[in-house]
């Protein structure tokens, strides 16, 4: 695989540059300029070429770039990988909120995150998703009045 | 006298108990967040702003900005005892305050920290004072092309500073104006990028984007596990932190530097309490009778950056508040923390809101005294916050940034939005895309596209409008910031304070 294959910008300048790719073809089907001035797709059409041109850019660096000398430190997959498991677990936890309720949720991502990502046994887990979770209802809805989301039961 | 007046007008405001609990509040959890490393004030602000809806909006402006400025107390106290800057602006005091710390002189570090930072914070409130007014009477004659060509300076500045790629800094700047431009054109009600999802017909909140990118993100970035730090014991009794004559008659032109250097940096959109920092540093190791101390625990070299960070926060302010133009992520915060709760930041924000401008700046002189008590013979219970663990913490800020969106929104599709958030701060920041362009560019993207229309209308489309004096002289100077970095010496000076910032 050549080296710039795995190179972020790559990847990255190529997102943007279909991102661009996309504002100008939105934009294209706006009012560009009126007959009191400029329309919708003014400024769209601008900076979504901007960002065509600029991603380019960035992808040309990234290919162009001699290769470099000393082997670059690779990306440390598992080290992403805990930071995507955080996130998923973020997105159970909203997604089940309609169904449980912000406590119940909430209180399953704190253990989630304690017991099985910080590998910490349950008697610190589980007290603290309890007692987080208890103590945001009773902070946020009780104290402040204000509504955290609920579920079909709480 | 005018200034005289309002300050006294000031001082009813933030004296009020409600108010003086706003302060205490902002500025102990200010000082908090500022001794943790890994979280900042921007993040912060942001998930709290959402709670501050039902709130006095001056209380809440004293509270936020109490966050702003007390975090940077904080930040010396980690950089000194754990050689890691609680704040990015705090990383400079890690150069001498560790090495005094490791000399057994912790005491006098954290206390020359916090006096500095005492003593520039207040002349930056002196200044901000003096300055802002006739700044906002000056800014009245702008009108739409001078505020284009002030905006696109602005955002030129911050993205000149923002990153070592000029290119990932001006994308990241691209995708903040894409994103507020969603929802429905104001001008002619046509509805721009939203996926035919009615939830984006009046655009993405501000807030959700600065949760996403900035907490949600930052809880990411830190699930990767890191060596943890040793921490040095911090002395006992007032007495041993206090410095002695000798060390305050040492750091006299530093905190002349400090308070200077200080506040002038943070006028210039973009360059932030980190670089002002750097510079103030390295005035005061050049004008040192023994520049060799610097760097083995020289005293100066923790009263310079303190002080100039703090002083930062005054200059900060007056473009924030004078003309509506933050100059970095946390301001483009408290800007749009002032939009949401109805006020227009501009020429005519302390004309038209005297009590929100006075009691802030007096509660900024309060809240600079709050910090130097709390800072004082109190650092070592705030050090103990360093042994907070990681996994305790980061479910309080995914909680706090959930009840955030959720209290603004009152919708579950929004928090969908702040998971895509996140995700994309987490990414920005493996792949090495500063944030601040984007949020200064979701902030300005809407008023900078208002400006530019209306300036094409007022000509009726010809651009020659912004050939106008100030506009003219500013979009020159935007265009020379962005030839600069072609000159090879002066773009390596360029990243030499982006590496050291970073």
């Amino acid at each position: 695989m050549k080296f710039f294959a795995r190179s972020g910008d790559l990847w990255s300048g190529l997102a943007l540059a279909a991102l661009g790719a996309y504002i100008v073809s939105r934009a294209w089907t706006w009012v560009y300029m009126g007959e009191d001035g400029p329309g919708a797709g003014f400024f769209p059409m601008w900076y979504g070429g901007a960002m065509v041109v600029l991603s380019l850019v960035l992808v040309a660096g990234a290919v162009l770039k001699s290769p470099p000398r000393e082997k670059p430190p690779s990306v440390r997959w598992d080290d992403v990988r805990r930071a995507l498991t955080c996130w998923v677990a973020f997105v159970a936890c909203i997604a089940l909120m309609p169904l449980a309720g912000f406590v119940i949720s909430f209180a399953l991502l704190t253990w989630f995150i304690v017991a099985v990502m910080a590998r910490q046994p349950q008697r610190v887990a589980l007290p603290l998703a309890i007692g987080g979770a208890l103590g945001f209802y009773a902070l946020f809805e009780l104290a402040l009045d204000l509504s955290l989301p609920k579920g079909m039961f709480f | 006298m005018e200034i005289l007046s309002g300050l006294l007008q000031g001082f009813q405001v933030a004296l009020t108990a409600n108010n003086l609990v706003m302060c205490v509040v902002g500025v102990v959890l200010g000082t908090i967040i500022g001794v943790l490393p890994g979280l900042g004030p921007p993040a912060t602000i942001a998930m709290l702003l959402p709670l501050t809806f039902k709130l006095d909006p001056t209380g809440a402006m004293i509270m936020l900005a109490g966050i702003y400025y007390g975090a940077k107390y904080g930040g010396s106290t980690t950089s000194i005892l754990l050689n890691v800057p609680g704040e990015s602006s705090s990383v400079v005091t890690c150069i001498d305050g560790y090495q005094m710390a490791l000399k057994g002189r912790a005491g006098p570090a954290l206390g020359m920290a916090a006096i500095a930072s005492f003593i520039a914070g207040t002349f930056g409130v002196v200044a901000l004072m003096l300055v802002a007014p006739p700044l906002a009477r000056l800014s009245l004659a702008f009108s739409a092309p001078e505020y284009f060509a002030l905006m696109v300076f602005g955002l030129t500045m911050v993205v000149l500073l923002a990153g070592d790629s000029l290119t990932k800094a001006f994308l990241a700047m691209l995708v903040g104006l894409w994103i507020a431009s969603m929802g429905t054109d104001l001008f002619t009600a046509t509805s721009r990028f939203t996926f035919d999802r009615t939830e984006l017909l009046g655009g993405i909140d501000f807030i959700i984007v600065a949760i996403g990118v900035f907490a949600v993100g930052e809880v990411l970035g830190n699930m990767e596990p890191a060596k943890p730090a040793e921490m040095l014991p911090v002395p006992k009794g007032l007495k041993n932190l206090m410095p002695t004559w000798e060390d305050m008659k040492k750091c006299r032109f530093a905190f002349l530097n400090g308070s200077v250097v200080g506040f002038l940096i943070g006028i210039l959109p973009g360059a932030g309490s980190t670089i002002a920092s750097f510079i103030s540093y390295g005035i005061e190791k050049g004008v040192s009778k023994h520049p060799e101390e610097f760097g083995k625990g020289a005293i100066e070299g923790v009263a310079a950056p303190e002080g100039s960070n703090n002083a930062e926060t005054g200059g900060a302010l007056v473009p924030l508040l004078t003309l509506g133009i933050p100059g970095s992520g946390t301001t483009a915060i408290l800007l749009a923390a002032l939009v949401l709760w109805g006020f227009k930041p501009g020429p005519l924000f302390i004309q038209d809101n005297p009590q929100m401008f006075w009691g802030l700046v007096a509660s900024m002189y309060i809240g600079n005294v709050l910090l130097l008590i709390l800072n004082l013979p109190l650092v070592a219970v705030f050090a103990q916050i360093l042994r907070m663990p990681g996994y305790a913490m980061y479910p309080l800020i995914l909680g706090v940034s959930i009840v955030g969106v959720y209290t603004a929104s009152s919708s579950l599709f929004q928090l969908g939005l702040l998971a895509v958030f996140g995700l994309l701060g987490y990414a920005m920041r493996k792949l090495d895309y500063p944030t601040a362009p984007l949020v200064l560019g979701l902030v300005l993207g809407d008023p900078m596209e208002k400006a530019l229309r209306q300036s094409l209308m007022m000509s009726q489309g010809d651009p020659s409008i912004l050939l106008r004096p100030i506009p003219s002289v500013l979009l020159a100077l935007a265009a020379l910031l962005l030839v600069v970095p072609l000159f090879k010496r002066i773009n390596a000076i360029r990243i030499q304070v982006i590496e050291r910032e970073s």
